[in-house]
């Protein structure tokens, strides 16, 4: 108990912010990119929307919901074959990314259709009347009305992901989350185990401080 | 300009069919400002939709300067959008985007150049009378300030008709008026026809040349404005028009008052000649004015007196009979 010093710690700490890094960015960018438009095609097949499909939404519904009802460590291991077809191994950070990716993808989708649908429909209608393109109503009026919660929703996927992250140990992904299971619960390394948790706590306080910020910033010219 | 043929509308709500428009058929001319006025669920907002094709009518056509758009899909009908500005009760602005912004909407859904609409937008500001307030925000504007804005963006493409969906119902009253006192201007100025939906019969009277009344998905009458006011039909319209023109004796005058009280119409020149005065020549009666108004609609007059006869019984058969002859509608709402 209490054996490794802080400079024998240092290397492993900074290896595992690295990969906590590469797990979390990388899904966070690919929530983003497939994400966010998976989003705006559940919100705009609903009912009464602009490309209303009901085949399409509950579709896209269900497979949404199917990876969320998931405990995120059986879909860890259960998409272990894929992860081998998409980055060539098992195991790793690298490998331990497609699952946290496709968890994030499906979470941030339901919390962009969420914002979405608090953008005033009259506004909505309204653009449809002046003949904008779908498109353009896009760009011009539902992206940016909803901005603001899109970008709380990316917050919070943000956080949850660095949880996610921590059993991605389960994979050989490493990362800040892992190594606080590893010392301080496996090995009894409790003060390894308090500057994790410190480090975790700064960690999802500055994201959130920071998505808070910026949200609040967008918010404030509304009024 | 306009023409609704036998438009349908029908909605299936909480496994109930519902019929928010029955064989509606309509004509709006050229230059005209055209009102409907109906409580609320009497399809009238249903039916406005219809004309830029929000709803989708279930059968029917709609007739825009001739072209028949009901059945356009895609490009066709965003162009066909373009040209049919609309305004909304609760104005329905982009609260993210500048006020510019929300009037730059239009013109870039119809493919205007950016240099373009830096030119356009503060014209469209000034017809308004806004051209301070290009770069707020909605949030920053009053309600009668944000239904400018509307109006500009409605307005960006030049559009053969406007269509209004209660545009002044959420505003006060000062403001009602100076925004109606706007669309009659730019009806005027600029000759674009005006398609209006109302629940308030001040709007109509202020503004609409021709209005028709809409009950249960159907409309029950039309008129010219002031034909409509000064001779109502239906049930409805005569219960409208009362309401809007007011004149209700109060109770404790009614049971007081002796004689025969006569509730009188009188129209155009009638209405400013000496009836009483005559009758008063020919006849042995005393004549009481417990109530009267006179109301310029489109700068002709109508004229509601209440007044009481006393007298002779003769007499007072007589006198009214007199101003029977003299006015457009009289009636006796209680005998003495």
């Amino acid at each position: 108990m209490g054996s490794i010093t802080l400079s024998e710690l240092l290397p492993d700490l900074g290896t595992a912010m690295i990969e906590t890094g590469i797990m979390v960015g990388i899904s966070l960018v690919l929530a983003l990119l497939l994400g966010l438009p998976l989003g705006f095609l559940l919100f705009l097949t609903r009912r009464n929307m602009l490309l209303e499909n009901r085949v399409l939404n509950f579709i896209g519904g269900l497979l949404i919901n199917f990876v969320r009802s998931l405990p995120f460590v059986i879909l860890l291991i259960l998409v272990i074959p894929l992860s081998m077809i998409v980055t060539g191994r098992s195991t790793g950070p690298i490998a331990a990314t497609v699952p946290l990716a496709i968890a994030s993808i499906a979470f941030y989708a339901r919390l962009v259709e969420t914002s979405l649908c608090e953008v005033n429909t009259g506004v909505i209608e309204a653009s449809r009347a002046l003949g904008a393109s779908y498109w353009l109503i896009i760009k011009e009026v539902l992206f940016p009305e909803a901005l603001a919660g899109l970008i709380r929703g990316f917050t919070v996927t943000a956080i949850s992901l660095i949880g996610y992250s921590a059993m991605a140990g389960v994979v050989g992904g490493g990362g800040i989350g892992f190594l606080a299971i590893n010392y301080g619960y496996y090995r009894y390394e409790t003060g390894v185990m308090i500057i994790t948790v410190i480090l975790l706590i700064l960690l999802v306080q500055s994201i959130q401080t920071t998505g808070d910020a910026v949200s609040n910033h967008i918010d404030r010219k509304k009024r | 300009m306009l023409k609704l043929n036998n438009i349908s509308v029908t909605f299936q709500s909480h496994g109930q069919v519902v019929h928010a428009v029955q064989h509606v058929t309509l004509h709006v001319k050229r230059g005209e400002i055209y009102g409907i006025i109906g409580s609320s669920g009497a399809g009238k907002s249903t039916l406005i939709r219809t004309v830029n094709l929000l709803e989708r009518p279930e059968s029917g056509e709609v007739i825009v300067r001739g072209t028949d758009i009901s059945h356009l899909n895609g490009l066709e009908l965003r162009k066909a959008r373009q040209k049919i500005g609309m305004i909304f009760q609760h104005f329905n602005l982009i609260g993210s985007k500048t006020v510019h912004d929300n009037i730059a909407l239009p013109l870039r859904a119809a493919g205007v150049s950016e240099d373009e609409i830096r030119v356009r937008v503060p014209e469209l500001l000034s017809v308004v009378e806004l051209t301070d307030k290009e770069f707020a925000y909605p949030g920053q504007l009053s309600g009668g300030q944000k239904q400018r804005v509307g109006i500009a963006r409605a307005l960006a493409n030049n559009p053969d008709i406007l269509l209004g969906d209660e545009p002044t119902s959420a505003l006060d009253l000062e403001t009602t008026e100076s925004i109606l006192k706007l669309l009659a201007d730019i009806n005027q100025r600029l000759g674009v026809t005006i398609l209006l939906i109302t629940h308030e019969m001040q709007v109509v009277k202020k503004i609409c040349h021709r209005v028709a009344v809409m009950q249960g998905g159907e409309i029950v009458e039309e008129n010219e404005v002031y034909e409509l006011f000064s001779n109502p039909q239906h049930p409805l319209t005569q219960e409208l028009v009362a309401k809007s023109l007011d004149l209700t004796l109060p109770k404790r005058v009614a049971e007081t008052v002796q004689g025969d009280i006569i509730r009188l119409v009188y129209l155009g020149d009638n209405a400013e000649r000496g009836v009483l005065s005559d009758t008063l020549r020919a006849h042995r009666v005393q004549i009481n004015i417990l109530h009267g108004h006179i109301e310029y609609i489109n700068d002709k007059p109508i004229g509601i007196l209440i007044i009481s006869l006393v007298g002779d019984p003769v007499q007072i058969e007589n006198a009214t009979e007199h101003l029977k002859g003299q006015v457009a509608k009289l009636e006796v709402i209680r005998h003495g």
